[in-house]
């Protein structure tokens, strides 16, 4: 199992609570639960099949070298499918961890969005600056980690595009990003740069409402939906590998599509 | 390797025929590991999105919930495939396909149909499958390339976008998916009834004699 390690700008506060949350629950933990009719399995993992947390750790690795098998796969120059407007699904649904109740508000006139790490230009950007450069919008097809899928219309910046602005080292292997109510996330720096890869301001023709993101979120159609980070706080260019909200529970890191 | 030594291996070979080779019988319990880990978690990620109006009872899922279930899918994909893929290329190589799986006339399916009904197909020669035997095999192989096709589909619509298309879409690999998998689920259960109906055939995929 990977460790968890301090994450810069993420409140501490918050992980403990998630992590409050998540420890009565004990099937969140136990992948084994269900599995232990299956005597045969000690030969896949090599390891004591009761012994739920090495087990974990085999699938861990696993999931790592998934991770190489991915980004290896990953063309940079390939696009994602787009679709007609008539495709786009009307309402689009919401979804998140947290219920809707619980959307976080952000003041889009105070919003700045941190720019940190391997970048020559560190200032804030406000919504207005992020607004005044060059727009592109796409109709794509979001695919979720629980399987549905749905077309929306996303309007905004290229991240490559801002990532050049900013002077960021583009050598760089990672772009992470922390959301307002301390969700985090992090890509590879080749889907960083991939031309759909957007930092979006508009959903549907109209300024991201709440529950889309507002004031901005990533949107990556090459990535599954817990990949597109919503009101996205602070961009952080990096080496270090820092795992993600849902990364750090066992979901696949790469999650690529 | 010596003349003589040579006759002292032919000498030392057993006698009832080998009815399934070495190759066979160990992709074949391989292959029923990856099954039972690649439907077990399967059902587990089906429970995240329906695609029907019924769940799979968390009982008889694996992974205890969606990430758990991801991780065991796509660690045991690899086993799946690999050994799929030996068993296929073996199958092939060695004639074993064309020699019991061929040729398979509707005629033959039809005559032992009926019998098979008035429970009179015979079982006396497990070297020799009949109509409905080579029917399911050859059946369960479309439905394990339909299976894996689908999934690969579904696991990279963007960078398999080809694969994607030919299956009509990502939402429409997911059925695919779904039914291949229902199909290998359906073949399993009469596979295994029958393999109690007649208990030396089981006793031939473990020995690899009658």
């Amino acid at each position: 199992m990977r460790i968890r390690r301090p994450i810069p700008g993420v409140d501490q506060n918050l992980l403990i609570k998630d992590a409050a949350r998540l420890l009565p629950d004990p099937t969140r933990r136990l992948f084994l639960r269900g599995g232990l009719s299956v005597g045969a399995l000690a030969m896949l993992t090599g390891c004591n099949i009761v012994d739920g947390v090495s087990a974990e750790s085999v699938l861990r690795k696993i999931s790592e070298f998934n991770d190489g098998v991915q980004a290896w796969l990953f063309d940079p120059n390939l696009l994602a499918q787009t679709y007609p407007e008539s495709a786009i699904k009307r309402p689009f649904p919401f979804n998140a961890y947290y219920p809707e109740s619980d959307i976080p508000e952000v003041d889009g006139e105070d919003y700045k969005l941190d720019v940190t790490g391997m970048v020559e230009s560190k200032e804030e950007w406000t919504l207005k600056a992020l607004n005044a450069l060059p727009q592109e919008t796409q109709i794509t097809r979001l695919i979720c980690v629980e399987g549905w899928s749905a077309v929306g219309k996303w309007t905004g910046v290229r991240l490559s595009e801002f990532l050049k602005r900013v002077n960021a080292d583009l050598a760089a292997k990672y772009v992470w990003f922390r959301c307002a109510e301390g969700y985090h996330v992090q890509i590879d720096m080749p889907t960083a740069l991939h031309p759909q890869t957007q930092m979006t301001l508009q959903f549907d023709g109209k300024e991201l409402e709440p529950k889309y993101g507002y004031p901005m979120r990533i949107r990556i159609p090459t990535k599954l939906g817990f990949k597109n980070p919503k009101h996205v706080m602070e961009l952080n260019v990096g080496n270090r590998y820092l795992g993600g909200y849902w990364e750090n529970q066992g979901y696949n890191w790469f999650s690529g599509l | 390797m010596t003349v003589e030594a040579a006759h002292a291996d032919l000498s030392v070979q057993p006698q009832p025929a080998t009815i399934h080779p070495l190759w066979l019988r160990i992709t074949h319990w391989i292959n029923v590991v990856a099954i039972v880990i690649m439907t077990g978690s399967g059902w587990e990620i089906y429970n995240a999105s329906p695609l029907f109006p019924f769940v799979f009872p968390r009982s008889i899922t694996l992974g205890g919930w969606l990430a758990g279930a991801l991780l065991w899918h796509f660690a045991a994909m690899w086993l799946f495939v690999v050994n799929g893929l030996v068993y296929v290329l073996l199958g092939m190589l060695t004639g074993r396909f064309r020699r019991r799986l061929l040729p398979l006339r509707a005629g033959d399916v039809v005559t032992d149909t009926k019998l098979a009904l008035r429970g009179a197909l015979p079982h006396d020669d497990l070297a020799v499958y009949n109509a409905l035997q080579k029917l399911f095999y050859l059946g369960v192989l479309v439905a394990g390339v339909v299976v894996v096709l689908s999934g690969l589909a579904m696991w990279k619509p963007v960078q398999l976008w080809w694969l994607a298309a030919l299956f009509g879409g990502y939402e429409a690999a997911r059925f695919f998916h779904f039914f291949a998998m229902a199909a290998i689920v359906g073949f399993t259960v009469i596979h295994v009834v029958m393999a109690f109906v007649v208990p030396k055939a089981l006793r031939a995929m473990i020995t690899g004699r009658s």
